[in-house]
């Protein structure tokens, strides 16, 4: 069973249709990317998916929790309880383009704050938690820093820390590396790799075409509030031939 | 000099009132002024207009009036209804100074709470993080950060306001420094008094600059 399914979703801002139709599903331990140029949708998928966004139709299931509740078709979309939603975001973390880290808070405590409030974990416990976080981000020796003595590449690292050490289902991540100097984004980069390969499910919105790639199971190409391709990675970016997407693609391999 | 070895212990018991009525200002002016800041930002328009027409008719009148509104209202209105609920001198003041610097202080923190990026709501929205916990552990101190300039500001006038005690007949640093002038008829006793307001907001200048760079340990 896919541990995130998503069918038919619809969202406008008011006349504007940002997403118009979109449905596909992901299995636990797999990564997908998805790509597409600026204003295609991705992001507000990722937002709508995170209850970031409210959707206006189709349906969203989470770890097999349904956000929305079945309705008539053409019914305004009617969300679950607000326990469900909230059983639903605990089960996903989302590292934000511009990290929004707690600037008045310290790495550390910016790792144990959720976890201590909302999990219920003993302070002692949530600290460990995140020290061994830390260090697998490559951040020894930075927790009592605070977010403002960091540089880009290292606040990405903790907000990604941030979100692992409340143990998500699914890490979604929207353009981690695009606040980020060219020479940053490797670290990142490398960070979200070790975590594809420790079978974490991802799903990373990026505009790193080799990244992408590399990295993914499966790949999302949208255009236009549509998914116009999907596929193995191997499909999408060598075999599809669909003229948008290769369009889309010389861009990117002219530079 | 034997005149201000007479004029001190004087004007100090007047200046222990006054810092009486600024202690109390800010100790229910603050919390009730978060509250309405917060009330001003609901979502609701029953509950956000009126505490607009509140903060405007705060701002928009002189204290003076609304000291003696207060004062002598609450007396005429006791009268009237035959039940006493008129405030004495000194409660009054107390009343009239703090739901008047609530209102100052709800519109800069306002401010302050508006100035903190969404994008700290939606991480610890995703976090799972309630509404109560993300106001009082997110934002709230990093509004402190924000608004510790612009309250600096307020404290320092509030302790200038004080004077308008005296407009009750409540015998403030001003209103005593006032008595002596014509006893003395001389206008030292008011160039003293004014040395004890000048001390006690320098004194607050250092305290406040030093709060400012307390909080600066992060950006």
């Amino acid at each position: 069973m896919p541990i995130l399914k998503v069918e038919h979703v619809k969202k406008s801002f008011g006349n504007l249709n940002v997403l118009k139709d979109i449905s596909f599903e992901l299995n636990a331990g797999e990564v997908l990317s998805i790509i597409g140029p600026s204003g295609s949708g991705k992001s507000t998928l990722l937002r709508c998916i995170t209850q970031l966004e409210t959707i206006d139709g189709g349906l969203v299931q989470v770890d097999g929790k349904d956000m929305v509740l079945p309705g008539e078709k053409g019914a305004p979309v009617k969300y679950a309880p607000a326990k469900v939603l909230r059983e639903i975001r605990l089960s996903t973390g989302l590292v934000f383009q511009n990290f929004n880290l707690f600037p008045h808070l310290t790495v550390l405590q910016n790792l144990c704050l959720a976890p201590v409030r909302v999990l219920g974990v003993s302070r002692e416990q949530a600290r460990e938690t995140g020290r061994s976080l830390l260090k697998r981000m490559g951040l020894e020796g930075k927790e009592k820093a605070y977010p403002c003595e960091l540089s880009g590449g290292q606040q990405q690292r903790v907000s990604i820390a941030r979100a692992l050490a409340m143990n998500p289902k699914i890490l979604f991540f929207d353009e981690p590396t695009s606040a980020l100097d060219p020479e940053l984004t490797g670290e990142v980069l490398k960070i979200i790799k070790k975590l594809a390969e420790e079978k974490m499910t991802m799903v990373i919105v990026t505009h790193e075409m080799a990244f992408a790639r590399d990295v993914a199971d499966k790949v999302i190409f949208m255009d236009g509030g549509y998914i116009v391709e999907q596929g193995t990675p191997d499909f999408v970016f060598n075999q599809s031939g669909n003229e948008r997407l290769s369009q889309f693609l010389s861009r990117f391999s002219k530079n | 000099m034997s005149d201000l070895s007479n004029l001190l212990p004087i004007l100090w018991g007047g200046f222990c009132t006054t810092l009486a009525i600024f202690g109390l200002t800010l100790l229910f002016s603050i919390p009730l002024g978060l509250l309405i800041a917060v009330l001003k930002m609901s979502k609701w328009r029953v509950v956000r207009y009126p505490v607009s027409f509140y903060i405007s008719v705060m701002r928009g009148t002189p204290l003076l009036l609304q000291i003696v509104a207060i004062y002598f209202g609450s007396y005429y209105l006791s009268e009237y209804a035959g039940v006493d609920f008129s405030f004495d001198r000194f409660p009054a003041v107390i009343v009239a100074f703090s739901i008047n610097y609530a209102a100052y202080f709800a519109e800069i923190f306002r401010g302050g709470i508006q100035s903190v990026p969404k994008g700290q709501y939606e991480a610890a929205y995703m976090l799972g993080m309630t509404r109560t916990q993300t106001f009082f552990r997110i934002i709230l101190p990093q509004v402190v950060k924000r608004v510790v300039p612009a309250s600096a500001n307020e404290v320092i006038t509030l302790v200038k306001d004080t004077s308008l005690a005296q407009v009750i007949a409540v015998t403030e640093l001003f209103a005593l420094a006032k008595k002596q002038q014509a006893a003395y008829a001389s206008i030292y006793p008011l160039f003293v008094a004014g040395v004890f307001y000048y001390v006690a907001n320098l004194l607050l200048s250092v305290l406040f600059a030093y709060l400012e760079r307390k909080l600066n340990y992060y950006k």
